[in-house]
């Protein structure tokens, strides 16, 4: 056991666990802050994604320990009040069916949208092939990434 | 307006206090203990009532006229939770702003068929939701007829408002609710004529959409309490094989973790229905304080694992007592293979013959046969399989997701020894289900954890358990064969279908009906990897083989084969063969869909260089007909778009239903083109994401286009249909892209490979 001090959501949160731990764990076990989604484990599936100063991560795969003084983003962090652009596109197009991914795909969405501001239909479906959507919402979170681009 | 007498799930009508507290509810979350800034936020939109009064089991109203809406039924992403409020909304009259939705716990006294399963949600609740919403209003009606002393058939009810115009008087819901919540149920309440729908028809977002797109806890998984434990199984790896001992020193020693023992869940003589079952009824129990370290310890334990002895049980469906049977041995996916091939060449049970089959091929010009299959599936909701639990010496309370709250509940029950009414439970919103959560073991896992740790006790499946764990889509397959004569008429039809271990066969579904001469057997191959329900069980083999044989027939008959189906459609319906109502489907409705799938999609017209493909199914009392385009890019076929025809009856929330499409084609694009699991020596070959695969964004069709008839039949099923048919479309565009047809799935088997 070993003590982290991390920066999640422009708060200091302080943890007790293992250095081992994935992010994912020490998120929804420790903090209590379950909108991050375990989904595969093995960074397959994009449920668990985060964002790592500005990048999209695989939260499962980031040890506790190699965070450091990195800033960490997550869904409840992405904007004050639910109202990021991209967040307000998935809600015009009511993208959910379950909606159990819907938070990584946010977050990969968001996080590319930051990078390229105008994304082409093949550069959406590129930077978003890591989020499994079992429901089979891809046309809708399609639509939702570029109406968030255009409202950006 | 159409008389209606409240006799249906009168139960839920007559006013329960033990469940109101004397009228007054107070709402409540599961997730209080864990609320983050945004749900404040969330909450603030609408005013909450000082008091709420409850009228009926299915809402309540608050002295503000706001209305809470129960929503009785599992949410595994078919969004019943905001249809099935809406109905009962459109009937009370309320303005759909002023609704809040509450998932009902499961109350077999007050709900009937609390059940995510056969598509029947709408359908099977369609009348007690609208009776509901009636009841009330006519309630609220009295309230005010009572008060200001005027006959109640001059009280108007319009969005939330109670009026009566000779003397003006006017109050909102609100101000009359205590006074309605006092008042007899009526005998008779009136229901809407459809054309005075104003709710029911109109698209409604989904109700968690701000919850969901700020991460709000809302799934099972995401449960937490004070003093709660994570549980994990370790389950024998491979079907055949069971626990034989374990060394778990290591694992003990581990930080966090609390126990780790051996469950049995069921004993020999345990009344068990067909949803109670489970592949591995002895597992290894890890107790731990977090899902890390019980993750960590599983890993630690050293088991060995013995060969399982041959197994018959018995199982319940539905007031039925079947015989099942789990041979012993280690399977692998090639002996299925050949086994089944094997199979497909003898003669097997006869289940439908019209006419003379044998004749019709003897004499024929020209047979057209060819065989499909497909393997087995693991469901793979996103959310892995998991459920909470805290029992105490007399009591226990479930909470999380199940499609099948009310058959698990005896179970549960039974194995804690305790009786039915000191079981609670509640479902939270669930992450997928497909048919895989109609199966709760897991709720008889975690309760027996939970009784035997004496704590509040989170089971948690990892995606690996999930995935290995069986209850799989059962492996198909289908021969077909066709007679022509000289003039190349169909003259003969002839389909053999098994599996293991059930068949996919549909005997009296069409072509049934409309082929003179015709033949349906069927077989089944027993097997020790458990099935089950997924996704339009059976259809979703059968739809794809039979249409994709169909579009062999019409191009050896040279027809286009939209034409040909509405021929056969039109002999069905005209000059049906067999008894008419042993033809399970209706061909009017059927041919209906197929008419406006041409028309929407230009049928004939397409751009150069469009390959389309056409299928049309009909289950769950519903007709999909679907056009899909491919392109070649790069030598590959690339799914471009999807034009969809659904006859669903009366469509609730045309948003969402068409979503429901949407996820239906991409789904059975997916399964059919890329996904499958297989064994070696009884061990699934396949138990993430890294080797099985689903369909990702980039091989999802660009575009989905979803278009409904229009009538004013009752609502029938949308969370399946779509499913099936599309596979079909999907090999027709496919041969026409390629040149070449497409018969065993997933399709990227298919060598040379046509997509990687």
């Amino acid at each position: 056991m070993a003590t982290f001090n991390l920066k999640i959501n422009g708060e200091t949160k302080k943890v007790d666990v293992d250095g081992s731990t994935p992010m994912l764990w020490v998120l929804r076990d420790h903090l209590q802050m379950v909108g991050t989604k375990y989904g595969c484990g093995i960074a397959q599936c994009g449920a668990c994604t985060v964002h790592l100063n500005d990048n999209a991560v695989r939260s499962c795969q980031l040890p506790v320990s190699a965070v450091g003084e990195q800033e960490i983003t997550t869904i409840e962090g992405l904007s004050e009040n639910g109202d990021h652009p991209v967040q307000q596109a998935w809600l015009e197009v009511d993208v959910p069916q379950c909606g159990y991914c819907q938070a990584g795909q946010i977050m990969t969405a968001s996080a590319l949208l930051k990078k390229n501001p105008t994304p082409t239909d093949d550069e959406i479906a590129t930077a978003m092939n890591g989020n499994i959507c079992r429901c089979g919402t891809y046309t809708r979170i399609r639509k939702a990434v570029k109406m968030a681009a255009d409202n950006s | 307006m159409t008389l209606v007498k409240t006799q249906l799930g009168r139960r839920a009508f007559i006013k329960n206090t033990g469940l109101a507290g004397g009228g007054l509810v107070l709402g409540f979350s599961f997730f209080n203990s864990c609320k983050p800034k945004v749900a404040e936020a969330v909450a603030m939109e609408l005013e909450m009532p000082k008091e709420w009064y409850e009228i009926n089991g299915y809402l309540k109203i608050g002295d503000n006229g706001v209305v809470t809406i129960m929503s009785p039924n599992p949410e595994i992403g078919q969004n019943v939770r905001t249809s099935m409020p809406m109905i009962v909304a459109d009937e009370l009259e309320i303005d759909w702003n002023n609704v809040v939705v509450e998932q009902a716990p499961l109350n077999t006294n007050l709900y009937s068929w609390q059940v995510a399963g056969g598509s029947r949600s709408i359908s099977s609740s369609w009348q007690n939701l609208r009776m509901a919403g009636a009841t009330a209003r006519q309630m609220l009606k009295q309230a005010a007829a009572n008060t200001w002393q005027v006959p109640v058939n001059e009280i108007t009810a319009v969005a939330g408002f109670l009026k009566h115009e000779a003397s003006g008087k006017s109050a909102g819901y609100g101000e009359m609710a205590s006074v309605a919540a006092e008042l007899e149920v009526p005998e008779e309440i009136e229901l809407k004529e459809h054309s005075q729908f104003s709710i029911i028809g109109t698209t409604k977002k989904n109700v968690d959409g701000k919850k969901i797109v700020t991460g709000e806890p809302l799934f099972g998984i995401d449960v937490q309490r004070e003093g709660m434990l994570i549980a994990g199984l370790v389950h024998p790896p491979a079907f055949g094989k069971k626990l034989k001992s374990f060394d778990a020193e290591t694992a003990k020693s581990m930080p966090g973790i609390k126990d780790v023992f051996s469950l049995k869940l069921y004993d020999e003589d345990f009344d068990k229905m067909a949803f109670h079952f489970t592949a591995f009824n002895e597992v290894i129990v890890v107790v731990g304080d977090s899902t890390w370290q019980v993750m960590q310890a599983k890993k630690a334990i050293k088991a060995e694992w013995e060969n399982a002895p041959d197994i018959s049980d018995t199982m319940t469906l539905f007031g039925n007592t079947m015989k099942v049977n789990f041979p012993s041995g280690m399977e692998d996916s090639e002996k299925h293979t050949s086994k089944l091939k094997d199979l497909i060449n003898r003669n097997a049970k006869v289940a439908r013959k019209d006419g003379n089959p044998e004749a019709a091929f003897k004499n024929a010009a020209k047979i057209i046969e060819s065989e499909y299959s497909c393997p087995f599936l693991a469901h793979n909701t996103m959310e892995p399989m998991n459920f909470f639990a805290n029992v105490t010496e007399n009591h226990a309370e479930l909470l999380g997701p199940t499609q099948t709250p009310e058959w698990m509940e005896p179970a549960v029950a039974e194995r804690l020894g305790l009786p039915l009414d000191n079981v609670d439970i509640q479902m939270t919103r669930q992450g997928g289900g497909f048919g895989r959560r109609l199966y709760g073991h897991f709720m008889v896992e975690v309760a027996a954890i939970s009784q035997r740790m004496k704590a509040p006790v989170k089971l948690v499946y990892s995606r690996e358990d999930d995935m290995t764990q069986g209850i799989y889509r059962p492996a198909y397959y289908a021969k077909y064969r066709a007679a022509l004569d000289e003039n190349n008429n169909l003259i003969g039809f002839h389909v053999r279908a098994g599996g293991i271990p059930e068949s996919p066969l549909f005997a009296n579904r069409f072509p049934a009906g409309a082929i003179d001469n015709y033949l349906a057997e069927d077989f089944t191959l027993d097997s020790n990897i458990t099935t089950g329900a997924f996704r339009a069980p059976r259809s979703n083999f059968i739809a794809g083989a039979e249409q994709s044989f169909l579009d062999e027939i019409a191009e050896a008959m040279g027809k286009d084969p939209i034409a040909f189906r509405i021929e056969l459609l039109k002999k069905a319906e005209t000059n049906p063969v067999g008894e008419p109502e042993s033809n399970d489907y209706d061909a009017a409705r059927y041919a209906g869909v197929l008419e406006l799938v041409k028309e929407k999609a230009n049928w004939g017209q397409q751009e150069a260089g469009v390959h389309r493909g056409v299928s049309a199914y009909f289950c769950h009392q519903s007709y999909v007909a679907q056009v899909l385009d491919v392109v070649m890019e790069n030598n590959k076929p690339v799914v471009q778009k999807v034009t969809a025809a659904i006859d669903c009856g009366i469509v609730v929330n045309p948003g969402s239903a068409a979503n429901l499409s949407e996820g239906g084609a991409v789904d059975g694009i997916g399964h059919a083109m890329y996904s499958g699991l297989t064994f070696k020596d009884g061990a699934p070959e396949q138990s993430n994401f890294d080797r099985y695969r689903l369909i990702r964004h980039t091989e999802a069709p660009k575009e989905i286009e979803t278009h409904f008839v229009q009538n004013n039949i009752d609502p029938t099923g949308m969370g399946e249909p779509p499913f099936p048919p599309i596979m079909g479309a999907l090999a027709n565009a496919l041969y026409k892209a390629t040149g070449r047809r497409h018969y065993h799935q997933p399709f990227i088997t298919d060598r040379p490979p046509l997509v990687g």
